[in-house]
């Protein structure tokens, strides 16, 4: 009999712990891009199955690829996401419109810097979490500024000066995204530091005089000191050239850093690569630093719980401390002050975030609804023939 | 079939736009009149003519003469008819990539061989002079292989009779050529032709891998802006017309040449 009630005890508490574990348990599917944090994420997912029991399908792809699935997933109303990385300033505000995001109101955002949750919140309330901090740099070759008894160049003209001494039938003397849309984002900071901006509220003003004589700064310094081609490229062509020792000076986002002075890609000794602040234009210094890729909850999701539990893991300090370790820059405040990170990262990412975070501008972009339309817009100015662009009849503007 | 093409029309005549957060709302032609008083659409058709016709013309000339060559009896013929089939098996997308490799301006095959020649290097489809010339001899090596095959399946096809009677006449191998062989395949060249006329026309593939468009909008035909229209832009309602366009210009050409097929076959 005591046998037979232990019996029954033992299946009583199996069932209790599987009740317990069905609690816990569900599936979510969540979106990552192709990005260093996304990688990282994917790697750290199993730990966050085993620890919540959540099982947790992820996709992950290019940005581009990721901002046309998750929109057309939205639109059609036919989406099962329930967690995405997103983009806060390319698409924030189209998805904010369509009401795509879910409302973050309950989150802990004291860790994020002011500038940064104000592309992140529409209409006053909170709606992507900050993951990642990019801003400008200057990336040079030290062995070759010293071979050319150069010192960094700290402002336009002793930038033009470096990459015309640099320029050599081998070694293009700079480079920067020179391809359409990609290049609207790296010559912002250009037209930032003379003065010119995108958008004034609401209204473009790129045709101001300060941000044309940025743009024609900008195409003559690489139409004459950058890479053959440059028009054709972006971050993903540049990176190879001035991993193989082809450019000498690189203009772009702090976020590749890691992947530069990574040893198995490159014959350059890692200690010639160096990192340093964006040189001041004529007007200023104020390099653009954001929020590049932030995560969210899908409004439409039906496991809210479940996807707000795996938002705070993916969002948590944690894993921002593993994203600084290896070199990837993140937007929790409190990580940058953790001295054990401060020991192990690159001290020109945090003398440049530094600089960026008291004097930068946190737009890289015309920020709108709109952006993927007018970055192509833009980006077709570095090309030589400009389309002439009619006016429609007033009747159907 | 007919479902996505009612359902692109229906599109084409709303305002559909996914960046403004409302409703798609009949608005009649005005999603028509905007993209007409785009000159980037204006442009995009010249450009899908102008890829899509030298494309086609090479790739016919080039295709018909490979066929005639490999027609003939001569050692190793089986070999190069199966070296015919490789680029035809590639992924578009993956040649597009190799082909980027081939033409890059610094580390690229092709301005090494030049250079090597002593010849001038060029920018290729980082310039807008030459970016078209460019893809198009890509869609050439991929796709002349096609034409040759169907006109080669056509050759074996012919009577050999009136052949025999015309070297009978005494007529040299380029009268017959001329005169008797070439009008007699010219059916089968036409069909070949309609077939890679509206993929041409359509092409897209090599075309976004290699350039996205670019540099600025040189590369951009009908295909790539009504992609970009639906899924950078997210402005339905006008890339649907654009697409709509695009049908039309498709069916035109196609019909077209297969009345030119008809009155050729009479």
């Amino acid at each position: 009999m005591e046998y037979k009630l232990s019996k029954i005890g033992v299946a009583l508490t199996s069932l209790c712990l599987c009740a317990g574990a069905m609690a816990q348990s569900g599936e979510i599917r969540v979106l990552v891009a192709n990005h260093p944090y996304g990688e990282l994420l994917k790697l750290s997912i199993p730990q966050f199955e085993k620890s919540t029991g959540i099982k947790v399908n992820v996709e992950s792809l290019q940005e581009s690829q990721l901002t046309q699935k998750l929109t057309t997933e939205f639109a059609t109303k036919s989406s099962t996401v329930d967690v995405f990385m997103t983009r806060p300033l390319q698409e924030g505000k189209m998805f904010s419109k369509n009401g795509w995001y879910a409302p973050l109101t309950g989150y802990d955002f004291s860790d994020y810097p002011k500038n940064i949750m104000n592309a992140a919140s529409f209409g006053g309330k909170p709606y992507i979490v900050p993951l990642v901090t990019e801003w400008q740099v200057l990336y040079y070759r030290k062995d070759l500024l010293q071979q050319a008894g150069l010192k960094v160049p700290t402002n336009f003209d002793e930038l033009e000066a470096a990459a015309q001494k640099l320029n050599s039938e081998s070694v293009a003397g700079i480079a920067s995204r020179g391809k359409g849309a990609a290049a609207v984002t790296q010559a912002s900071s250009y037209i930032f530091n003379y003065g010119g901006q995108y958008l004034d509220k609401g209204a473009a003003v790129f045709n101001s005089k300060p941000a044309i004589d940025a743009i024609r700064y900008y195409g003559k310094l690489l139409g004459n000191y950058g890479p053959k081609g440059v028009t054709s490229m972006s971050w993903e062509n540049i990176m190879p050239l001035f991993q193989a020792g082809k450019v000498a000076m690189w203009t772009d986002a702090s976020v590749f850093y890691g992947q530069v002075v990574d040893q198995s890609k490159t014959q350059i000794p890692v200690a010639n690569f160096a990192i340093a602040n964006f040189p001041a234009g004529p007007k200023t210094n104020s390099p653009f630093i954001v929020s590049s890729w932030g995560i969210s909850v899908a409004s439409q999701s039906k496991k809210k719980d479940l996807a707000m539990k795996f938002l705070n893991w993916a969002s948590s300090k944690e894993m921002a401390v593993k994203g600084m370790m290896g070199n990837i820059t993140m937007a929790r405040s409190s990580v940058w002050e953790d001295q054990v990170v401060r020991s192990k990262m690159n001290p020109g990412l945090i003398e440049t975030r530094a600089f960026a975070a008291k004097n930068g501008t946190p737009v890289d972009r015309p920020y709108m609804s709109a952006v993927g339309e007018a970055r192509d817009l833009i980006g077709e100015l570095p090309s030589s023939r400009s389309t002439p662009r009619a006016r429609p009849p007033s009747s159907i503007r | 079939m007919v479902f996505p093409i009612l359902y692109t029309l229906y599109l084409s005549f709303t305002n559909w736009n996914l960046t403004s957060g409302m409703e798609p709302s009949f608005v009649g032609l005005n999603s028509y009149l905007r993209v007409f008083y785009e000159p980037r659409f204006l442009h995009a058709i010249g450009r899908t003519f102008s890829f899509t016709a030298s494309a086609v013309a090479i790739e016919v000339v080039l295709g018909v003469a490979i066929a005639l060559i490999l027609n003939r009896a001569f050692v190793g013929r089986s070999f190069a008819k199966l070296l015919l089939l490789l680029p035809l098996v590639a992924t578009p997308v993956a040649v597009g990539i190799v082909f980027n490799l081939f033409y890059d301006p610094t580390i690229g095959l092709l301005n090494f061989a030049l250079d090597a020649l002593g010849l001038p290097q060029g920018r290729w489809i980082s310039s807008e002079n030459t970016v078209i010339a460019s893809l198009v001899l890509v869609d050439v090596w991929q796709w002349t292989p096609m034409i040759t095959l169907i006109v080669l399946a056509g050759l074996a096809g012919l009577s050999e009779e009136p052949v025999e009677a015309a070297r009978v006449d005494g007529a040299s191998e380029w009268q017959i050529l001329r005169y008797v062989t070439i009008p007699m395949v010219m059916p089968v060249v036409l069909t070949a032709m309609i077939l890679r006329l509206i993929d041409a026309l359509k092409t897209f593939d090599i075309i976004f891998a290699m350039t996205g468009g670019g540099p600025g909008y040189a590369s951009e035909t009908l295909n790539i802006m009504g992609f970009k229209y639906s899924f950078e832009y997210f402005r339905m309602g006008q890339s649907s017309v654009i697409l709509v366009a695009l049908f039309v210009v498709v069916l035109l050409c196609s019909l077209g040449i297969m009345k030119l097929r008809a009155s050729s076959e009479n």
